[in-house]
């Protein structure tokens, strides 16, 4: 059987702030079902399309560099799926770069080395400056995730502080190691600045492969 | 105190990291209508008091969305109960229940449509309305308040909420509701006041206004009458039926989240024209009315490019019964093979020709097959009038795992008038018949899944006038089921007494069941129909505290000539035609499907003219001849009697 495998570059967008990862790519699925491409459905008792996400994007989180390959059954053009898709997506997604690649490129999940996130502080963060220096001087962080315990600082690559937004809150940029048995998630980070994060926005800006 | 839609989403912001699921609360999904809140006149905000995750897969609620967001100058927004942790901090933060899709406050829509398909909601729409900031009671509201509308199946009994809802939109609501909307707009434009404009929407077909009736009681507490305190106020107030029904709705609202069913609904038909007598559903949406063939493709087509969903629901009370079943299932298997599309058709008959129809479905998976027998036997069977027999079933069965299901779920109720310890045994030896013909068909997978509901009068039908069983009785049933349906491949669901106690009350509760109701919800009910907050004692407790006896409602045997609090509810079905219904039962006597003969049920007097205008087979009954018009109802029904 023919397959072509695909290459998408997304957005998540703030009407999908609370849509969790599974419900992304049914999100993402139902986008090409509307759009009449080719998804390629795995065969049996229960047929799934091949999507593949780089990442899981935790819940409230937005991004504006999102990954997915999937499978289509006949070639269509990359122009022509990226326009198709766009039209067909629902408020809180966009489609902002689509490719096809080689079905035997690896996959992404194991090419994914880090994640950088821009963190938002609703409420003034006094000693923000400080306090990251600190949190960047320490040599582990342990804490506990599900239980287990694990040490924070070494998925912690690096930070640096960003503008003031409009309505003057202050702004971080931090990179987080994304890698498949190391993956840092931003809101530990803030919690480990002991601030509350549900006080934070926080935005996926950028993966990096390998 | 009022807040605008900004602050709302500002203070939403803030409180939506910390509640479970947040997603049920921000809307903003796929084919949301949002206009322009400055440039519509009338705004509408359309209630599921439940749940984001159930109220979005109801229909009704689709299809009013769809209607009232088609007209210009009126736009409806959702609005759904929110779980108790999102209460508490709402409550907490002085957010206010709000609509999904522009945030704005209910308490400054025009109008506020609370859907009520179930009784279990009551409590949850005082909620809902408290947590808008708008008085409980109809009495306490002014000019500024939204009026409050509710329609849904529950509502053909309305008196129990009688004392929180202004006006009840009774019967098929999709057209009419256009209706109650223009005459309110023309009575903004004449500054009419509240109640003049209550007064007005009484005189649209369907809608019940109760402040504008007054109840009597007996010395002995049972229902007398009701009297109209104004004069021009209907009585009976007839349901509104539409007598074609209209283009499905295919622009539906996908959710971000998972929901109960994540797929396309699509009616097929309306009715039922089997006459179970227990059957809530079947009494009332009369008459059956069917969509074509041609119609229900076309929509399926437009709503799958329109949501991209994976399954489509065909629907309706009995899809055997559509007419051209088989035809529909092959069309729809042809036209959308090749696209991962899932189709799913509830409710069929029990017959062979039901295995057929899902075979016809070229579904792979053939993980469950439902039939509902409802009685375990014949002579049971006779009583409700559904008459199958037990060899029929058996066969059916067969059929079923011959073409490849291993498990088949029965749906039984208990406690159908002059039920015996013997017939519930029965549902014993029924499953244990169905499962050996599976084991002999396919061996030790197959499975029996035994699905046995509680028997709860409803009114308007022909058991309205027959004792509920009592919380003892049905305990001693169930577990008479659970001591004899057990080993391999048998299971057993069964449902708790106390919640069906609670949907027995209320379903043919009067207008003192408001203060009950009212006093639940003070004490802390909500969500009924789940099971972490149903609370049986707090109910009792209400009861006490406003002196009124629970098995009145429930357990008390009813004279043939009672009247009724909902008798000037009319459904089209005659009550001289049920009482009928439920005397044959009481000698066994079955009543043929009306589909080939009628048998005078009253809808067709009650609506003639609009069958008049209205010719084609689209509509069940027998059409109602031009010429014959002066004495139609004596020539074309024949009486059974």
């Amino acid at each position: 059987m023919e397959k072509w495998r695909y290459r998408i570059k997304f957005a998540k967008t703030e009407p999908m702030r609370y849509t969790g990862n599974l419900d992304v790519q049914r999100a993402l699925e139902r986008t090409f079902r509307r759009a009449r491409l080719p998804l390629l459905y795995s065969r049996g008792f229960n047929p799934r399309p091949r999507i593949n996400l780089a990442s899981a994007l935790p819940l409230g989180i937005t991004s504006q560099e999102e990954i997915a390959d999937v499978l289509f059954d006949e070639k269509i053009d990359e122009i022509e799926v990226e326009e198709e898709l766009n039209e067909a997506c629902p408020p809180g997604l966009k489609i902002l770069k689509v490719e096809i690649i080689d079905l035997q490129a690896e996959i992404l999940q194991t090419q994914l080395l880090h994640a950088e996130y821009s963190i938002t502080f609703l409420e003034e963060f006094s000693r923000l400056t400080e306090a990251l220096k600190n949190l960047f001087a320490q040599q582990e962080i342990i804490r506990v995730r599900r239980g287990k315990k694990f040490d924070l600082r070494p998925l912690m690559i690096e930070w640096e502080e960003l503008p003031a937004d409009q309505s003057n809150h202050q702004r971080i940029l931090v990179r987080l190691s994304a890698s498949q048995d190391a993956t840092g998630r931003p809101e530990e980070v803030v919690d480990a600045l002991g601030y509350p994060f549900q006080n934070t926005r926080i935005h996926r800006e950028h993966l990096f492969f390998r | 105190m009022t807040i605008s839609a900004s602050e709302i989403q500002n203070k939403l912001e803030r409180i939506l990291p910390y509640v479970q699921k947040p997603g049920r609360y921000t809307g903003g999904e796929l084919n949301q209508v949002l206009k322009n809140w400055e440039n519509v006149n009338t705004h509408v905000a359309l209630v599921f008091p439940d749940l984001y995750d159930l109220g979005m897969s109801n229909l009704g609620l689709a299809i009013l969305y769809d209607e009232l967001n088609q007209q210009q100058d009126v736009l409806a927004e959702r609005s759904f109960t929110p779980w108790t942790d999102m209460e508490g901090q709402m409550r907490e933060k002085g957010v206010p229940l709000y609509s999904l899709e522009s945030k704005h406050a209910l308490i400054d829509f025009d109008l506020v449509g609370f859907s009520l398909p179930y009784e279990t909601l009551y409590t949850n729409t005082l909620n809902a309305l408290d947590l808008a900031g708008i008085p409980l009671r109809s009495d306490e509201r002014n000019e500024f308040h939204p009026i409050i509308i509710a329609g849904g199946h529950a509502t053909y009994n309305p008196e129990p909420m009688h004392a929180f809802i202004d006006a009840f939109l009774i019967g098929d609501g999709e057209k009419v509701v256009q209706e109650i909307v223009e005459v309110y707009q023309k009575c903004k434009q004449s500054n009419l006041s509240r109640q003049e404009i209550l007064k007005a929407l009484s005189q649209i077909w369907g809608v019940y206004v109760p402040a504008l009736y007054q109840a009597y009681y007996h010395q002995d507490g049972v229902f007398s009458h009701i009297e109209k305190v104004w004069e021009e106020a209907p009585n009976p107030i007839r349901k509104h039926i539409i007598p074609k029904l209209p283009t499905p709705v295919t622009k539906m609202i996908v959710p971000y989240i998972d929901t109960v069913h994540n797929r396309v609904p699509i009616e097929i038909m309306r009715g039922c024209t089997r006459g179970c007598r227990f059957c809530h559903a079947g009494m009332v949406n009369r008459p059956v009315r069917e969509r074509s063939v041609e119609e229900i493709i076309q929509a399926i087509d437009e709503a799958l490019a329109n949501t991209g969903y994976e399954e489509v629901g065909l629907l309706s009370l009995s899809s055997s019964d559509y007419r051209q079943i088989l035809e529909l299932v092959e069309k729809v298997s042809a036209h959308f093979e090749g696209r991962d599309l899932r189709v799913s058709l509830p409710s069929l008959r029990i017959e062979s020709f039901s295995a057929d129809l899902m075979d016809a479905l070229k579904d792979s998976r053939r993980s469950g097959f439902t039939l509902a027998p409802e009685a375990a036997t014949e002579h049971m069977r006779k009583i409700i009038n559904k008459p199958v027999s037990t060899e029929q079933l058996l066969e059916t069965t067969r059929a079923i795992f011959d073409r490849g299901w291993h498990n088949i779920k029965l749906y039984f109720m208990i406690g159908h008038p002059s039920e015996t310890m013997d017939d519930v045994l029965a549902i014993v030896n029924v499953c244990k018949a169905v499962l050996a013909e599976g084991k002999r068909i396919i061996g030790n997978r197959a499975q029996v899944t035994a699905s046995v509901s509680n028997f709860v009068p409803k009114p308007h039908t022909p058991f309205q006038w027959v004792a509920c069983d009592s919380i003892e009785i049905i305990e001693a049933k169930i577990q008479l089921l659970k001591q004899n349906l057990r080993g391999r491949g048998l299971k057993l669901k069964w449902n708790s007494p106390q919640e069906t106690m609670l949907e027995a009350w209320l379903s043919r509760g009067d207008r003192r069941m408001a203060e009950v109701i009212y006093t639940a919800w003070k004490s802390g009910a909500k969500f009924e129909a789940w099971k972490e907050y149903f609370n049986y004692d707090l109910w009792m407790n209400a009861f006490n505290i406003n002196e009124l006896d629970p098995s009145f409602y429930t357990q008390r045997e009813r004279s043939l000539d009672e009247s009724y609090p909902w008798d000037h509810i009319s459904t089209g079905v005659d009550k001289r035609y049920i009482k009928q219904e439920y005397q044959w039962s009481l000698e066994g006597k079955t009543r043929p499907d009306c589909r080939n003969h009628c048998y005078a049920c009253g809808i067709l007097p009650n609506f003639n003219n609009l069958r008049r205008q209205n010719p084609g087979d689209f509509w069940l009954c027998p059409e109602v001849n031009h010429t014959k018009s002066s004495n139609l109802e004596t020539k074309t029904i024949p009486d059974p009697s």
